[in-house]
């Protein structure tokens, strides 16, 4: 229970308790909490297939979970159980925002067209619903405007300004990344779910995204829970890192508590030396007895 | 160089060589392939007994045609054709200024069609008028209507809907059924068989919306063969198969187009003809798919009309957003069947009729096809395709000179499908995503780019 007390911040944003999710016979998570801090990166981080965006879908709505509960406070005081909101209301009234592990653009669409599309329920309600922005009334022109202003900003600080007017499909990949990463800060998140933003970028693009993701903190005040495998990302710029291992927590604490954990390293950066002496000697002790069966 | 010139020669002769045996080829296959299906004809005699008839003049015309056609392909399209491509790729293309017509194409097609009845009038004379205002330019509008109406659904949204004939069926009954029971007048009914068709949209939306792709077209398909069943068997209020008839016709600002006293031909001492009723009802049909387009246009530029085009791009995406995709895709379904109930309540008043016959499902199937073949989301393919495809089978009628090739019981009309297919395939091989494949963004920061159809996906559910 050691692990429990490790942090456990005054004022979370996101609250995991008891979290399960069972596919029919596998367990893929087993009874997992955890806390993220308000205006912090916290990382999950695991081997493949530990159970993280598993987690990531149960956050944000697209799984419901077999057991737990996640709450969600913003900084108005509000609180919402994710666990019981249909996922686009959870974007919507939670503002928890996400990207995904394989990026998921609207390719057809130019860059500018995926930030509009972002700030939707916002023009939807200064366009009336539709109706009164069919008629022209000038609110939604002012609102539509505003918004055009907004994804300029976001373009800016993903540095795609030169290719608003270019479809989000023509991007290089790393682009890609950033425009999804801008296009869910369009949303207006409070907490921002990123699935591997690191993955396939080189490692000067990684250094940017490293940078745009602590100007996204610093400016907003948006609190960011990511995945990642890239440790360089990982030890570089979160605050806190929570290890997952088949479904279960085994380490949580700042990165460098993390890092000296011998269950992380067990699990998740390689065996120690001692232990791969024992593991030698135990193949060969079943080698011998497989041989002494034979003859 | 006199190498240069007799390698030229030699490729020459060589071509006409090749061209020469592929034509025999050609000839010889189709000789064996029609020797059975055009050489000879089985038909009854007086007596009801089975005679062949021999048609080798036919037959020769056909292995004529593959013969030359072959030959002209390989000696002269070809070579054409490689050497357009050579000059293709060593000349990259230069940055093309469009041209006035291209830019101005919208514009320049409403004033056409503003001023096609007075020009069809003014050439070949009120009776005169009759076939082409209304076998042509009436019934092809209905179909763009109709076309740009499903292309919010197909189109923008990604919706496969094979049922879109219902709507039409919908919104016709609406008119027929109100109109004769409860007379109430056309300009009223027009909006309401719009609402009647959208409620059906919603009502068939929402069990179905929930499924995807494959198995949301066949329940469309389904709901679309209910509606008509319903109307062939509800028989104490539809008539079941004989349809409803004599349904009013619609007056313009009050004046009845008959010969009565106060009749519009009477009161602006014209000659009576039904013509005049025809060019009123061009207008109106043509001021209905005016409306379609600019609404579809408006709606492109709202946020729901580009959640519609995120949604056929990216479901998941859409919903990690914070967009209602359920709430989505219903408006979507609820604006394309508007747009088909009021076409539909448009047919039955030029009709004078309507039998559930009108609404199988092969209409929903050209109406689909238009959409595909103009370039799903784009309004100006589509109106072209309707064109081509409506334009095209009434145009079969008037080709009177095939009845002098084939013979005098030829009649071009029955082979509309087999042609409509063979153009449907011949388009989708030279522009697989339709005439206008490029998508126009609905708003730019430095630049108004179209964007690649191959960039832009179907949609898939």
């Amino acid at each position: 229970m050691a692990l429990e007390t490790t942090t456990m911040t005054n004022d979370p944003i996101l609250k995991v308790e008891h979290l399960s999710m069972r596919f029919g016979g596998l367990m893929a998570i087993n009874d997992f909490s955890f806390e993220a801090a308000r205006g912090e990166i916290t990382a999950l981080i695991g081997p493949n297939g530990a159970g993280k965006t598993t987690v990531f879908n149960c956050i944000t709505g697209f799984y419901k979970p077999t057991m737990g509960m996640i709450t969600m406070r913003q900084r108005s005081g509000g609180e919402f159980l994710l666990e019981r909101l249909p996922d686009f209301e959870i974007a919507k009234r939670a503002k928890v925002a996400r990207t995904f592990q394989n990026i998921r653009m609207f390719s057809g669409l130019t860059v500018l067209e995926n930030l509009l599309v972002a700030q939707h329920n916002k023009l939807m309600l200064a366009s009336g619903f539709t109706i009164l922005g069919l008629l022209g009334f000038p609110a939604y022109r002012q609102a539509s405007k505003e918004s055009i202003e907004v994804a300029k900003h976001w373009l800016e600080m993903a540095s795609l300004i030169d290719r608003a007017d270019d479809p989000a499909g023509d991007l290089p990949y790393g682009a890609q990344r950033r425009l999804e990463i801008a296009r869910a800060m369009c949303t207006g998140p409070e907490l921002l779910c990123l699935d591997e933003p690191a993955a396939g970028l080189n490692p000067r693009e990684s250094l940017a995204l490293n940078d745009l993701l602590q100007t996204i903190r610093g400016e907003t005040g948006t609190s960011i829970l990511l995945i990642e495998h890239d440790m360089s990302v990982v030890m570089e710029i979160s605050d806190h890192v929570v290890v997952l291992e088949y479904g279960q927590k085994i380490s949580d604490g700042n990165p460098d508590y993390v890092k000296n954990d011998p269950k992380v390293i067990a699990a998740y950066l390689g065996v120690e030396d001692e232990e791969v002496e024992e593991v030698i000697e135990e193949i060969e002790e079943i080698e011998s007895e497989q041989g002494g069966m034979t003859q | 160089m006199a190498n240069v010139a007799s390698t030229t020669a030699s490729a020459g002769t060589e071509v006409t060589a090749r061209a020469l045996r592929e034509a025999v080829f050609a000839g010889l296959i189709t000789l064996g392939l029609f020797v059975l299906f055009v050489g000879l004809e089985t038909d009854q005699n007086i007596r009801n007994e089975l005679v062949l008839r021999q048609r080798w003049g036919l037959l020769a015309v056909f292995v004529a045609v593959a013969t030359v056609g072959r030959f002209l392909i390989v000696a002269y399209v070809q070579p054409w054709l490689a050497q357009r491509k050579a000059a293709r790729v060593a000349a990259p293309d230069i940055a093309k200024r469009e041209s006035f017509f291209s830019r101005n194409f919208a514009k320049i097609a409403i004033v056409a069609l503003v001023l096609y009845p007075p020009v069809i009038l003014a050439l070949v004379g009120v009776q005169g008028s009759l076939k082409w205002v209304d076998n042509f330019g009436i019934q092809i509008l209905i179909y763009v209507m109709l076309a740009w109406g499903l292309n919010i659904v197909v189109g923008l949204a990604g919706l496969l809907d094979l049922g879109y004939v219902a709507f039409y069926a919908v919104g016709a009954y609406s008119y027929a059924l109100l109109s004769s029971y409860f007379g109430l007048s056309f300009w009223v009914l027009l909006p309401i068989a719009g609402i009647l068709a959208a409620l059906w949209g919603v009502i068939l939306g929402f069990p179905v919306l929930r499924l995807r792709g494959d198995y949301l077209a066949i329940v469309t398909l389904a709901f679309g063969e209910i509606i008509r069943l319903v109307l062939i068997n509800w028989t104490e209020v539809t008539k079941g198969t004989f349809g409803v008839s004599g349904i009013a016709k619609a007056t313009l600002f009050g004046i009845k187009f008959d010969a009565s006293k106060d009749g519009f031909a009477a009161l602006f001492g014209l000659p009576m003809s039904s013509a005049y009723y025809k060019i009123f009802l061009f207008y109106l049909i043509l001021a209905l798919a005016l409306l379609t387009a600019f609404v579809t246009i408006r709606l492109r530029r709202m946020p729901i009309g580009r959640a519609w085009e995120a949604l056929r791009e990216d479901e998941i995406a859409c919903r990690s957003l914070g967009i209602n995709t359920t709430m989505t895709k219903l408006t979507a379904f609820a604006t394309g069947a508007m747009f088909g109930g009021i076409a539909g309540s448009f047919f039955a008043v030029r009709q004078g009729f309507v039998s559930p016959e009108s609404f199988v499902f092969l209409e929903s199937a050209v109406i689909l096809a238009i959409v595909v073949l103009g370039g799903m989301g784009s309004l100006t393919g589509i109106a072209i395709a309707a064109v081509v495809m409506v334009g095209g089978t009434e145009i079969l009628r008037e080709l009177t000179f095939l009845k002098v090739i084939f013979g005098p019981t030829f009649t071009p009309e029955l082979y509309r499908m087999l042609i409509f297919g063979l153009a449907m395939v011949v388009v989708m091989v030279w522009k697989p995503r339709g005439f206008v494949g490029s998508r126009e963004p609905t708003a730019f920061l430095h630049e108004r780019k179209a964007i690649s159809g191959s960039f832009t996906k179907e949609g898939h559910g």
